[in-house]
């Protein structure tokens, strides 16, 4: 049994089409990301998941229970961590995790070996009001009162959104320790750049998954021969590129362009001729492997074409 | 020549809380200048001085020739603001957004028509004049939210982490508007949690417990921490920070 299955779901509100026929599985035990930008339905799978939104077309279950007949059963086996800072600002750290532990019929002793990895940390300002804690904090806060009651399966709303970059690489060592202690962990982020750190993923754009596997998987399928370029100035080197025959499409990475070609009409090597004969100075151009990014913006693409 | 923001010396603190530490820099007239720290750095304590919203404790400068001390309200009225979080009012129209902060930064009614007319031509949005900013896609929103930040041709816009949360391609579009406007000469002030973003920029600053650790060009700081991109050069400076959020 799968630890989420979900099968044609859709969802409107009112003209807004949120999500249009998704299906995906997420494994017991893995890392499953889902990965897109805001607005693509990130957050509406997400409360259809925890049984918080009802959708309007196809099925989905957790723990093979489904999410509308048995959602009661749902709630008691999964944690959830919203988006938005979900904890009571004006109750201390351990009331929070106390209430929290209470709602589920539990104690914080009984399970605190399953928070005690992350819950240490902030354990020396127990006494402090979670509305007054770093943004580091709250979210360590948030994340124990997710799993004080022991979920099977922890569902995480873009928990690294608006994180710094050292923050959020934390964030996902502590993830990688919970899926060692056997929690199946669904998360979203808008950084493709994590992908890396799921097990499985679900490229989601404007309500539609464009492509879902392992990330290596998903980077094999890549269909053009990929190329970095740099030269002196880059900014009129990334206008000059796009005009190219045989560029399909050229964008700026970081202190590189990445253009995809068609190989039955240029190569690298040409390509760093005719940038020299054109006057860009300091040219490089080499072939590279896709990333994730390289892949969602090439998806994404096709989509907007479909 | 004259530079855009000149800082000398800047602090602030908030009881016994040091959030800007005596900090100093410059940022040249049409540069594109990346304003990074780890969450908790001071970056938006900084920048709001900057802005003429919060007076420094001590230390001083200017932004766009005017002083960050005396003349806050003149900061105010020349320079463009523009953030993700918030910038338009989505239940007005395109036109009446447009409307809105002509009237705002004091353009008469004319300026304002025909900057209405230059904006909705130059992002090929006037088929969408009349429709609700809430109803556009967020590319767009984006796209006309900037070009509302530069309404009043201001000499230097900030912008605070304009690209969170949109997808790849767009957010690379949203660089290349930010490429067209520093070439018109406007100066660019950016935060970002990308770091591929940073190497856009021609200088960059990294703030690590309300200080400036490193400022230079990408290049520079790449060589200087022996660091294969600026992701790596951030995690070896703001891994050091000692204070939390």
């Amino acid at each position: 049994m799968n630890a989420i299955e979900v099968h044609d779901l859709s969802k409107s509100y009112g003209k807004v089409r949120a999500l249009s026929g998704i299906s995906l599985e997420v494994e017991n035990g893995e890392i499953f990301g889902l990965i897109g930008p805001d607005g693509a339905g990130k957050t509406t799978l997400f409360r259809i998941l925890t049984t918080l939104l009802l959708a309007d077309e196809g099925s989905a279950s957790v723990n093979g229970l489904d999410v509308k007949k048995d959602y009661a059963a749902i709630r008691r086996q999964i944690g959830y961590m919203p988006g938005r800072f979900s904890l009571y600002q004006d109750l201390s750290v351990e009331e929070n995790l106390e209430f929290f532990a209470t709602v589920f019929g539990t104690t914080v002793e009984e399970n605190y070996d399953v928070i005690k990895d992350i819950y240490s940390q902030i354990e020396p300002f127990k006494e402090r009001r979670a509305g007054a804690l770093s943004g580091g904090m709250k979210q360590k806060l948030a994340l124990s009162c997710a799993l004080v009651h022991k979920p099977s399966v922890l569902f995480l709303d873009e928990p690294t959104t608006g994180v710094d970059a050292v923050s959020r690489k934390d964030f996902w060592n502590m993830l990688a320790r919970i899926k060692a202690s056997g929690v199946t962990v669904f998360v979203s982020t808008p950084y493709m750049d994590e992908a890396s750190l799921c097990d499985r993923v679900a490229l989601i754009m404007h309500g539609k998954i464009i492509d879902s596997g392992t990330p290596a998987g998903i980077v094999a399928k890549y269909p053009y021969t990929l190329l970095s370029a740099k030269g002196t100035p880059m900014y009129p080197l990334l206008k000059y590129l796009r005009g190219k025959e045989g560029v399909i499409n050229c964008f700026s990475f970081g202190a590189e362009h990445h253009l995809a070609i068609d190989s039955s009409v240029t190569d690298a090597r040409k390509i760093l001729s005719d940038m020299t004969e054109a006057g860009f100075k300091d040219c490089d151009v080499h072939r590279i492997s896709p990333g994730i990014e390289d892949c969602f913006m090439n998806l994404a693409g096709e989509n907007v074409r479909k | 020549m004259e530079n855009a923001i000149e800082i000398h010396n800047l602090t602030k603190k908030f009881g016994d809380f040091t959030a800007v530490d005596n900090i100093s820099f410059t940022v040249r007239k049409g540069e594109i200048f990346g304003f990074l720290g780890a969450n908790g750095a001071g970056k938006t304590t900084a920048m709001r001085i900057l802005c003429g919203l919060s007076i420094p404790t001590s230390g001083g400068g200017t932004v766009a020739g005017y002083d960050i001390v005396r003349e806050p309200e003149k900061i105010k009225r020349h320079i463009g603001y523009m953030s993700q979080k918030f910038s338009l009012y989505p239940d007005l129209k395109v036109w009446e957004n447009i409307r809105l902060f002509g009237g705002i930064y004091g353009l008469s009614d004319k300026e304002i028509a025909s900057r209405t007319r230059d904006i909705l031509s130059g992002l090929g949005m006037e088929d969408v004049r009349n429709s609700f900013v809430d109803s556009l896609p967020l590319g767009w929103k984006q796209k006309l939210s900037f070009s509302i930040a530069m309404i009043h041709n201001p000499r230097i816009v900030f912008l605070d982490e304009p690209t969170g949360g949109v997808d790849p391609e767009t957010r690379r579009r949203f660089w290349e508007l930010i490429y067209e406007a520093t070439s018109g000469g406007v100066t660019v002030f950016v935060t970002t949690h990308y770091m591929d973003e940073a190497e856009y920029c021609d200088s960059v600053s990294i703030m690590v417990d309300g200080r400036i650790e490193a400022l230079d060009s990408p290049a520079a700081l790449k060589e200087k921490y022996g660091a294969e991109n600026m992701d790596a050069v951030f995690r070896m400076l703001a891994g050091r920070a000692k204070r939390g959020e």
